[in-house]
């Protein structure tokens, strides 16, 4: 079967299983999550799983993730056990309100919906699009634009849950609110979450996403989250990547962000077998300011896509891109960033570095920038770069009786260690530097044959 | 304690080093001078367990053992200290945390501990005052943005720091002011003892003022074509190495 008769099939199958499953769903959702479904459906009949014909997904074979048995459901399947129990995860001295989604799924045994002292409210998707429809009308499905990409198309067919964070105007917090993803089944699962955060005008938001798996089977997660960002509003995003190497995900992420509003996001990759990760920011009013940036450890077979796509729709916005990648064994890896400086976007200023160390020759590395600019004063700049460790530098360690492995190791640690002390909150840059120290020491290795390895 | 004999190495298929011998005992203070491109820096490097040039003929013994066997880091644990030409920046990587995984790696080798923290920055405190190197240079990654002259300092603090053996120090007068060449000069003669033994590569012969040799050798084309005293840099100051040449 070639890779477009492949394709028809998948589509085929996932809009069978819509239209059989259509009125199961509409009965469980909240009717303004149930108005996207027909339209987004229609929209992923016709564009289907993107093929590596199309520009965006040239380097990443996404169809072949669906071409596998996975099972999919429309209502959470019960956990025969405690995830609590299975499940532990801390960052020292990091005041974070910890929830938890399971397969996609906000977790039943915790408050399906709190609102704390300072208003700020959190919870499941499902149940906030219930109680708060006004709310959560204005605000999901309005960003994200799911004509671009057959994927969004088919998340906001089928979203039913995920997670519900709400900062009110005003309000800060310095506590972090802190998303754990689990995949934990006895069968291979395609999970997609649909998540949104709404951090109204002057509010500040601390969010930490964290993906895990906690069982062998493979896993196949299409996700989107949308982030508003009101005027003056201070967002800062983390996402911590770590599901084992039979696991694939596709994560979603966009930011719309209004005047003088502050975002900065950074995704760690450990583990996975292929990540695809989009980010999509939306400058729209301002002096808005938007600082993405990635780290990807990536070593035997793992693939990691980062699609990065800013968009400076009005004047005055920043935005800074930086992502480093470490590949080793047959790892490879794709960034292609966009920065879409609109004819009324005057004096932005937009910049995106690249830097990427190949470990061996069989790694790769495919970077690309692509700049679209429409406005004539403007500050934009961009670099790549693919490289090897420095040998001149390994030597310098040798000599001074570093070990081999130990010079490569502070070396890949001092060159990931550009992304992550951009971490503002230090307990986390702290647990990140640990992380990322462990991975490169393959102390944090993910097996298959094993459950229950998760600390 | 090093005894080169008849030392062939190659890089990209060129033979630089065509028959060295040079022996260097404990105590002493060797001096290596030689026009450019000669294989003076060629020699510290092969040494000091540099891959990229190939050893073809010849051997070395250090200590009784092979040293041209042993990887680079056993070089330096078993007392080898190569003082960088041109040192070389590593971003990122502080020079604490680069001296203390050095200290704590010849550990491990001799079947250490690792040192504890209050030691170790009790250590540093010693000879950053030893070779008078600023503090806020030690809170750096390692010479990332250092002046040449810092740069060259840092390498005497870090010989301090690993107390070695055996130091070659490539011109490590190049570079530096009058102030801190004394300075330089005063750390390797501090550190200087019975036990071990000093090969400097100097182009100049003002440094030999400071750190004195007992023998002083010509390296030209590959091979140690004379050798004497330190009158020899005297007269090599005076006459430049045209005399030398004319005889090859
Ligand atoms: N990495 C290399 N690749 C190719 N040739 C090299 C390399 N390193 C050294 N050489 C060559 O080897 C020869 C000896 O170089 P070396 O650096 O040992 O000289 P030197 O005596 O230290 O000179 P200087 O006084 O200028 O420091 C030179 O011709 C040089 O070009
Ligand atoms: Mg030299």
């Amino acid at each position: 079967m070639d890779v477009a008769t492949e394709n028809k099939k998948i589509s085929t199958e996932l809009s069978d299983w819509y239209f059989s499953s259509r009125d199961r769903l509409m009965a469980s959702s909240s009717s303004l999550i149930n108005a996207y479904r027909p339209e987004a459906m229609e929209v992923f009949r016709e564009l289907g799983i993107p093929d590596q014909k199309q520009e965006n997904y040239k380097y990443t074979n996404i169809g072949k993730s669906f071409l596998m048995p996975f099972r999919k459901y429309i209502e959470p399947k019960k956990i025969l056990f405690s995830v609590e129990d299975l499940f532990h995860c801390d960052i020292p001295d990091l005041d974070t309100e910890v929830v938890l989604l399971v397969n996609g799924w906000y977790y039943e045994n915790q408050n399906q919906l709190q609102t704390l002292d300072n208003g700020m409210i959190i919870g499941s998707m499902a149940v906030a699009a219930q109680k708060y429809p006004d709310l959560v009308k204005e605000h999901y499905g309005k960003y994200v634009d799911f004509r671009t990409d057959g994927l969004l198309a088919l998340n906001t067919a089928f979203a039913q849950d995920g997670t519900f964070i709400y900062v009110p105007k005003n309000a800060g917090s310095n506590q972090a609110v802190q998303i754990v993803n689990l995949l934990l089944s006895p069968e291979d699962l395609f999970v997609q979450h649909r998540n949104l955060v709404i951090v109204e005008e002057g509010a500040q938001a601390v969010v930490v996403v964290c993906d895990h798996t906690l069982s062998g089977n493979k896993f196949l997660t299409n996700a989107v989250t949308e982030v508003f960002v009101g005027a003056n509003a201070h967002v800062e995003f983390y996402k911590v990547q770590n599901e084992h190497n039979d696991s694939q995900q596709v994560a979603t992420t966009h930011f719309h962000q209004e005047r003088d509003s502050h975002v900065n996001f950074n995704t760690v990759t450990l583990h996975g077998g292929l990540i695809r990760n989009n980010v999509y920011a939306k400058l729209n009013g301002k002096g808005a300011d938007n600082n993405t940036l990635g780290l990807f450890l990536a070593d035997q077979n793992q693939h990691v896509d980062s699609y990065t796509f800013i968009d400076h729709a009005v004047a005055d916005c920043t935005s800074n891109q930086n992502y480093k990648g470490i590949l080793d064994d047959k790892a490879t890896g794709v960034f292609a960033g966009k920065i879409l400086v609109r004819q009324e976007a005057q004096r932005t200023t937009a910049y995106q570095t690249n830097n990427n160390i190949c470990l061996t020759d069989e790694a790769r590395m495919k970077t690309k920038p692509i700049l679209e600019i429409y406005a004539d004063d403007v500050k934009c700049s961009h670099g790549a770069t693919v490289g090897q460790l420095d040998e001149n530098a390994l030597f310098y360690m040798q000599s001074r009786g570093i070990s081999c492995r130990e010079s490569r190791l502070l070396l890949m640690y001092a060159f990931g260690h550009e992304i992550l002390k951009k971490v503002t909150i230090s307990p986390l840059r702290d647990r990140l530097d640990d992380l990322v120290e462990k991975r490169l020491r393959g102390e944090l290795s993910r097996c298959n044959s094993c459950s229950l390895h998760c600390q | 304690m090093l005894k080169i004999r008849n030392l062939h190495a190659l890089i990209e298929g060129k033979e630089i080093l065509k028959g060295i011998n040079l022996e260097v005992n404990a105590g002493e203070v060797h001096a290596i001078m030689g026009p450019n491109g000669s294989g003076k820096s060629t020699l510290a490097a092969v040494l000091a367990g540099r891959e990229i040039f190939k050893v073809t003929e010849g051997s070395v013994e250090y200590n009784g053992k092979d040293l041209l066997d042993m990887a680079p880091e056993n070089r330096a644990h078993e007392g080898i200290f190569l003082g960088f030409q041109y040192p070389v920046e590593i971003p990122g990587v502080s020079m604490v945390n680069f001296m203390r995984t050095a200290l704590n790696e010849k550990r491990k080798y001799f079947d250490q501990e690792p040192i504890k923290s209050s030691d170790f920055l009790k250590i540093m405190r010693e000879k950053k005052a030893l070779v008078e190197i600023d503090s806020g240079l030690t809170n750096r990654s390692v010479n990332e943005g250092f002046s040449g002259g810092e740069k060259k300092r840092n390498e005497i603090f870090q010989m301090a720091m690993l107390e070695p053996e055996l130091s070659i120090l490539d011109e490590t007068d190049s570079g530096l002011d009058i102030d801190a060449l004394k300075t330089v000069a005063q750390g390797v003669n501090m550190l200087k003892n019975e036990h071990n033994a000093t090969v400097v590569i100097t182009h100049y012969q003002r440094l030999l003022d400071y750190i004195v040799p007992d023998f002083v050798h010509v390296l030209y084309d590959g091979r140690i074509v004379t050798s004497g005293t330190k009158e020899l840099a005297l007269e090599l100051e005076e006459k430049g190495y045209d005399w030398i040449k004319e005889q090859f």
